[in-house]
């Protein structure tokens, strides 16, 4: 029985926050008495490593039957007891152990190495450093750890996966990897050190200038002229992205290259093989190595029963793929319907590692368990496939609008024929969407631009999955069980060789019914994990608004700094321009300055976008020699014909409301001081463009030139952090309002950004983030006239009125 | 004018409808309706025709102030040296706007004569807007005409009224009510207040030209309030309306004050179409001969047709050929009691007891939205502040009644006109209808916001608190009725001001019914043109 023979045994796990590992633990301290773990865990970067196994594994709900068992005093005890932690990290060397560490290794009697990289689209380097390297660096550590004492050194377990095997059709037995007839023999050391220089090599190309320059007109394309800072930090992003994507698809191909269906079994078979030859080494040195047992499970889903039916820990495979498919964003998955999905329930993986470490072999050869459905109780994808669909069918996700939806018929097309629509799809998407993004849109439209983002990205995301794991749908080797299922005549047949119920250490894939497991258990766990909604309850996200408007209207706030253009009004600086120069100019004159501007649109337009700062001292030459006095009381007018008709009330009501809680309200605007002040009774700072004057023949005249630089992109955050400063406020607690990412770094700058009547750019990245998006809009029924010219000036032209009776 | 005078105008009528009574006109805010009104239980008032027309208003004006009531000449009160002033009416008045030349034109002209005549050199002239928005420089110029226009505007002695320039204004007393007197300081230190007004309604004129027109919060809070309003019964009818008592109390501190007041009242007929393509609009239904069928079907679907904004700008820009009726000029009660009889000798309609329900169709335009947007809290001071008010006697609906009002009630706003009405919209009708329990909780707050200052002296906003004002002016409809219906009231906007929607006639007489009984008795009341029921 595994749990006689493990009892009052310290084993040592690594991975112990994975899926797998979780459950291992659990496992073990329920069903084997008066053992201890001893769980090798990273420290984090905010919380040590105990911490992190407080919170992230025995605060899993896979602890709640044990917790409930022993009530929540005797859990605490027990886990105070029974689990040890160590810091360390299975990537760096000696497992980046201390001496306390390597001290609680050297006593312990089983080694379970249960650390992986799992996912399939790891960095090649990362992969090979932590799934290939990972069982040498335990090999050397144990051999460390115990070759200058007696005791006996322990028994290691290593979990490995079914995919070692490669892509291959036919039976895939429990043997070791270079016994495989179709490993092509390669040096894993070579492999090793050709992904470090890749990492290396791909680092360095990533510094070209051509490709920097590449990743900062990216960068420029997403936020816009949002300032030097904010527009840096966006390209060394995106420059990390590209290395780490390159490396990704050098995996891929590496992978490919040797018959392996990614980087992931790739590095897994090396690492079995890395470590049979480090063991071997340690023995030609004439010191001793643990047994060694490797246990290769194949697709891990969620619990048969252990600890609870559908118990499941993190987003695996399958779940991504099902409830992209119900949510009908995945229309076709690649497959053969006759082909076999492989899929294992975790506890039956549990328990197999478990009959492993409790059944070391006794010979040197590496004792291998392969842990599969396919070869004996095989799961048909068409089976599969049908209960989903049929499931769904039944249970429907439902969308934003709170309507069911209705899950697509799957087609089973070959994988190239998904790939090239998902790829044209994604990439028309793209192709609109960057067009969208180059389009001047606001508030609604540009909402519509940020649905097309998402369904972009959904596209995007099912072109991941097909390419990700389609090789698996394919798959069509037949994994070998047969030490599985001695294993499991063993655990059956008990101490006494008496059969009898498995109870909790079932580990026989025959005991898993598809068409039960599927419907009651699996779907329904998924569906609760993935958050889907499955009512027709409608998702009001107007309560998240006001919740989120509470915060910004709080008497707690400080500050509450607001742009000008498309926040408060629908207008700009051209607009206010064409406004005070046609002001007095006669009806010739007015049509030529108008037609001036609308030939100049595009070519500002273009100087706005590229830097505000230069569009705006270029623009305001136009305003040499424009006497003070006239542009003054012009602006008194331009206020109600200009800014007035073409402001948004509800954002005029916002600043009032910040004042009337006593915040201090700011406008920080490149608009022409002069224009800007007839808002004066509205905020306490107002931050602008301040023209210089000087007089010539005797009359106050404007210069054209600015005193300093205009408040734009991030001198915006300088502004507000300056005034934040002068007045003691904290800009953690203030609110700052704007409607484009060339504001981002004012927005960024405060602890309650809103996104007002967003850009696209920018209402992307106010979703994401989950800022307060406000749609203002200028005041319903009024139409403030198409272009922006004042009122005619002086006396009116006469109409002749036939019924005018008396003459004055 | 082709009209035929050899007949006098009629007056006004009532008339019961039967089965073969043709649907009746019906304004629906910048749309036009026809209504089909249940038989046997209904009855359309219609105004009187327009009065005959002074030949000469020129020469009417002249010899007016030169043998005023209660008064010595005008020419007699000005002398070289002194400081005069004149104000006048504001853009509020008459409703459409006239065309050129405006009487206040004509009045001030024969004024500013006598003045050059006297030598009278220091004259300002204001538009006595009191808490309205300022009138643009080509209001004024329409009102005051160009000659007139052009010899002060540029000297800056021709300007709005500014309630909240501390320097320009001066409290005077208060009266044994308690009531402060507050005016423009330019119209307390002058020898000689020459006010022109415009009397539409009866309401307007006498002590409240002075009184109001020319005063500000301090002094307009006392009779611009739910308890003044509730008991004006009706504040069209001067005797009985709190609202003029207090006026008049003010005023009397004024003259005792020392202020000079010469009045100058005038009336015009209720000639708002006429020959022109919209006379239809005045005529009787069943009257209509096939030209006006034509020309009323095609001006429906034109407007119906129309954008909103292309449809204001059209209704907007119409200008009424009003003709003047009288002109009084003197002593300011002995004035406005011979204007009153002028206005109810136009306007006044005999009709015999109450209703059930009252029926309006309202129009496009209202005092506080002359080329403007008629927004939902105006709307509720049109119907039930000016039209259930035009009543003399008692109300024409029973207490208990139910007013139906027709009028499409959109949430537009104008933004330059009525930033503190946006504002009232969302932050106060949200909370509450009741005038009493607003003007505890907010009128305070709009009434001396700085920005809301701000925007009405220096923009065209209306005062912060006006749009109270508008509210109160329906606080003794509210009292009385039993219930408000919206007939093609968006549904949102008229539930926010308290009252019900209904999509049809039929519907909203069915909600009605709810409130007032089975079979009710049901009044239209058609106007405009502009009338007032004499209910015995």
């Amino acid at each position: 029985m595994i749990a006689d023979a493990l009892s009052a045994k310290r084993i040592f796990i690594t991975g112990a926050t994975g899926f797998v590992g979780t459950a291992l633990t659990e496992r073990i301290l329920r069903c084997v008495p008066e053992s201890t773990v001893v769980l090798l865990v990273r420290d984090g970067r905010r919380r040590d490593a105990r911490s992190r196994v407080e919170r992230e594994v025995l605060r899993n709900d896979a602890f709640d039957r044990l917790r409930d068992e022993l009530g929540k005093d005797g859990f605490a005890d027990m886990a105070q007891r029974r689990v040890e932690v160590v810091a360390g990290d299975v990537g760096t060397d000696r497992l980046g152990l201390d001496a306390a560490g390597l001290q609680a290794l050297s006593t312990c009697d089983v080694v379970i190495h249960s650390a992986a990289t799992v996912a399939f689209d790891a960095p090649l380097d990362r992969a090979v450093e932590v799934n290939l390297l990972g069982p040498v660096r335990i090999a050397r550590t144990i051999d460390e750890a115990f070759g200058t004492h007696g005791r006996p050194v322990p028994h290691l377990v290593t979990v490995s996966t079914c995919y070692v095997a490669g892509n291959r059709r036919g039976a895939a037995p429990e043997e070791p990897v270079r016994s495989n007839p179709f490993f092509v023999d390669i040096d894993w050391q070579a492999e090793v050190a050709a992904a470090r220089r890749t990492r290396a090599d791909t680092d360095a190309a990533s510094r070209h200038p051509d490709r920097l320059a590449e990743f900062a007109k990216t960068a420029r394309s997403v936020l816009g002229p949002a300032g030097g800072p904010a527009l840096s930090e966006r390209t060394e992003q995106l420059r990390r992205d590209w290395v780490a994507d390159s490396l990704v698809s050098a995996g891929r191909s590496r992978a490919a290259s040797l018959g392996w269906p990614d980087a992931y079994a790739l590095t897994k078979a090396l690492g079995e093989v890395a470590l049979g030859e480090t063991l071997d080494g340690i023995r030609a040195e004439g010191r001793r190595t643990p047994t060694l047992s490797v246990v290769r499970p194949s697709i891990i889903e969620s619990a048969l029963a252990e600890p609870s039916p559908g118990w499941i820990r993190g987003f695996r495979m399958a779940e991504p793929i099902i409830l992209s498919y119900a949510r009908g964003l995945l229309k076709e998955f690649p497959g053969v319907p006759e082909g076999i999905v492989d899929v294992i329930p975790v506890d039956l993986v549990v328990s197999a590692i478990l009959a492993a470490a409790a059944n070391p072999s006794s010979s040197e050869a590496p004792d291998i368990v392969q842990v599969a459905s396919g070869g004996i109780n095989p799961l048909q994808y068409q089976v599969l496939v049908d209960n989903v669909r049929d499931w769904f069918l039944e249970h429907p996700l439902h969308d934003d609008h709170g309507q069911p939806i209705v899950v697509p018929d799957w087609t089973f097309p070959g994988r190239g024929r998904v790939e090239r629509q998902l790829r044209v799809a994604t990439g028309g998407l793209e192709r609109v969407e960057r067009i969208v993004g180059n389009l001047p849109l606001r508030g609604r439209a540009a909402r519509w631009g940020a649905q097309l983002e998402l369904r972009r990205a959904a596209a995007q995301r099912a072109l991941s999955y097909v390419e990700l794991y389609g090789a698996y749908t394919e798959c069509e080797a037949v994994y070998g069980v047969d030490r599985l299922l001695e294993l499991a005549d063993l655990e059956a047949r008990g101490a006494d060789g008496v059969e009898g119920s498995p109870g909790p250490m079932q580990l026989d894939p025959r005991a898993i019914e598809w068409d039960d497991y599927i419907p009651r258990i699996h779907l329904p766990s998924v569906v609760k994990h993935g958050r889907a909604a499955t009512t027709g309850a409608k998702r009001d996200p107007e309560r998240r608004a006001n919740r989120l408007r509470g915060q910004v209207l709080s008497e707690q706030r400080h500050l509450a700094a607001f742009d000008l253009e498309n926040t408060l009004i629908a207008s700009n600086v051209v607009s206010t321009y064409a406004w005070l120069a046609g002001r007095r100019l006669g009806t010739a004159d007015r049509a030529r300055l108008v037609a001036r501007l609308l030939a100049e649109a595009p070519g500002l337009l273009a100087a706005d976008r590229s830097d505000r700062s230069d569009f705006l001292r270029s623009f305001y030459r136009r305003y040499e020699g424009a006497p003070v006095e006239q542009i003054r009381a012009d602006a008194a007018d331009a206020m109600s014909d200009l800014l007035l008709s073409r402001s948004f009330p509800d954002a005029l009501r916002r600043v009032r409301e910040h004042r009337r809680l006593g915040h201090r309200t700011v406008l920080i605007t490149g608009a022409l001081d002069l224009v800007v002040e007839p808002l004066a009774p509205l905020f306490d700072d107002i931050v602008c463009a301040e023209a210089t004057t000087e007089v010539r023949n005797g009359v106050e005249v404007l210069t054209g030139h600015l005193s300093g630089a205009p408040p734009t992109a991030e001198a915006r955050a300088a502004v507000l952090r300056e005034l934040c400063e002068r007045h003691g406020l904290d800009p953690a607690e203030s609110v700052a309002y704007a409607d484009s990412s060339s504001d981002l770094s004012l927005l960024e700058a405060v602890g309650f950004p809103v996104a007002v009547n967003p850009e696209p750019r920018l209402a992307t990245i106010a979703r994401t983030r989950g800022w307060l998006i406000e749609e203002f809009d200028t005041a319903r029924g009024h139409r403030p006239p198409l272009l922006p010219l004042a009122p005619r000036w002086g006396r009116p032209r006469q109409r002749r009125r036939p019924l005018d009776r008396t003459a004055p | 004018m082709s009209r035929d005078r050899q007949y006098r105008p009629r007056p006004g009528l009532v008339l019961d409808v039967d089965r073969s009574t043709p649907p009746v006109l019906m304004h629906h805010g910048e749309q036009l309706r026809l209504q089909k009104l249940p038989a046997d239980r209904s009855r359309i008032i219609y105004p009187p025709e327009p009065l005959e027309p002074i030949e000469d208003p020129a020469r009417a004006v002249r010899e007016a102030l030169a043998s005023p009531v209660g008064s010595d000449p005008l020419s007699a009160r000005l002398f070289a040296g002194m400081k005069l002033t004149i104000a006048f009416d504001d853009v509020s008045l008459p409703l459409p706007p006239m065309r050129r030349p405006d009487v206040r034109q004509l009045v001030i002209e024969s004024v500013l004569d006598l003045a050059a005549d006297a030598g009278v050199d220091d004259v300002h002239l204001i538009a006595a807007l009191a808490l309205h928005r300022r009138m643009t420089d080509a209001e004024l110029r329409h009102v005051v005409g160009d000659r007139v226009y052009e010899a002060f505007a540029p000297r800056g002695t021709l300007y709005n009224h500014d309630a909240e320039d501390p320097e320009a204004m001066v409290v005077l007393g208060t009266t044994d009510h308690g009531e402060e007197v507050q005016i423009s300081k330019r119209a307390a230190e002058s020898d000689l207040v020459v006010y022109v007004n415009l009397n539409l309604v009866a309401m307007d004129g006498g002590w409240k030209s002075t009184a109001t027109g020319l005063s500000g919060y301090r002094a307009l809070r006392h009779h611009h309030n739910p308890a003044t309003m509730t008991r004006s019964r009706s504040f069209m009818d001067r005797h009985n309306s709190e609202l003029h008592h207090s006026n008049w109390r003010q005023g009397e501190v004024l003259r005792s004050a020392g202020v000079e007041v010469f009045q100058i009242e005038t009336t015009v007929n209720n000639d708002l179409y006429g020959d022109g393509p919209m006379s239809v609009l005045a005529k009787r239904e069943w009257e209509w001969n096939v030209r006006d069928r034509a020309s009323f079907m095609a001006s429906r679907a034109a407007l119906d047709r129309l954008p909103a904004a292309g449809r204001r700008k059209v209704l907007h820009g119409w200008r009424a050929p009003y003709g003047l009726t009288s002109v009084q000029a003197g002593e300011v009660e002995a004035v406005h009691e011979l204007t009153t009889a002028q206005v109810h000798r136009q306007q006044l309609v005999p009709v015999e007891g109450q209703t059930d329900v009252l029926l309006f169709g309202l129009p496009y335009i209202s005092p506080y939205n002359v080329d403007s947007i008629m927004n939902p809290i105006l709307v509720h001071c049109l119907g039930l502040g000016y039209f259930f008010n035009l009543y003399r006697g008692r109300p024409l609906v029973r207490e208990g009644g139910v007013v139906i009002m027709s009028h499409p009630t959109t949430p537009e706003f104008n933004p330059v006109h009525h930033p503190s009405y946006i504002d009232f919209f969302e932050e106060v009708l949200p909370e509450t209808t009741d005038p009493t329990v607003m003007a505890e909780r907010f009128e305070k707050r709009y009434a001396e916001d700085e920005w809301y200052r701000h925007l009405y002296r220096t923009g065209n906003a209306y005062h912060g608190v006006h749009p109270f004002y508008m509210w109160y002016w329906g606080a003794h409809a509210l009292e009385h009725l039993g219930g408000v219906v919206v007939l093609g009231g968006d549904p949102a906007t008229v539930r926010r001001l308290g009252y019900r929607p209904a999509s049809t006639m039929d519907d909203a007489l069915e909600i009605a019914s709810d409130i007032v009984g089975p079979r009710p008795t049901i009044t239209y009341f058609k106007n405009p043109p502009l009338m007032m029921a004499d209910v015995t």
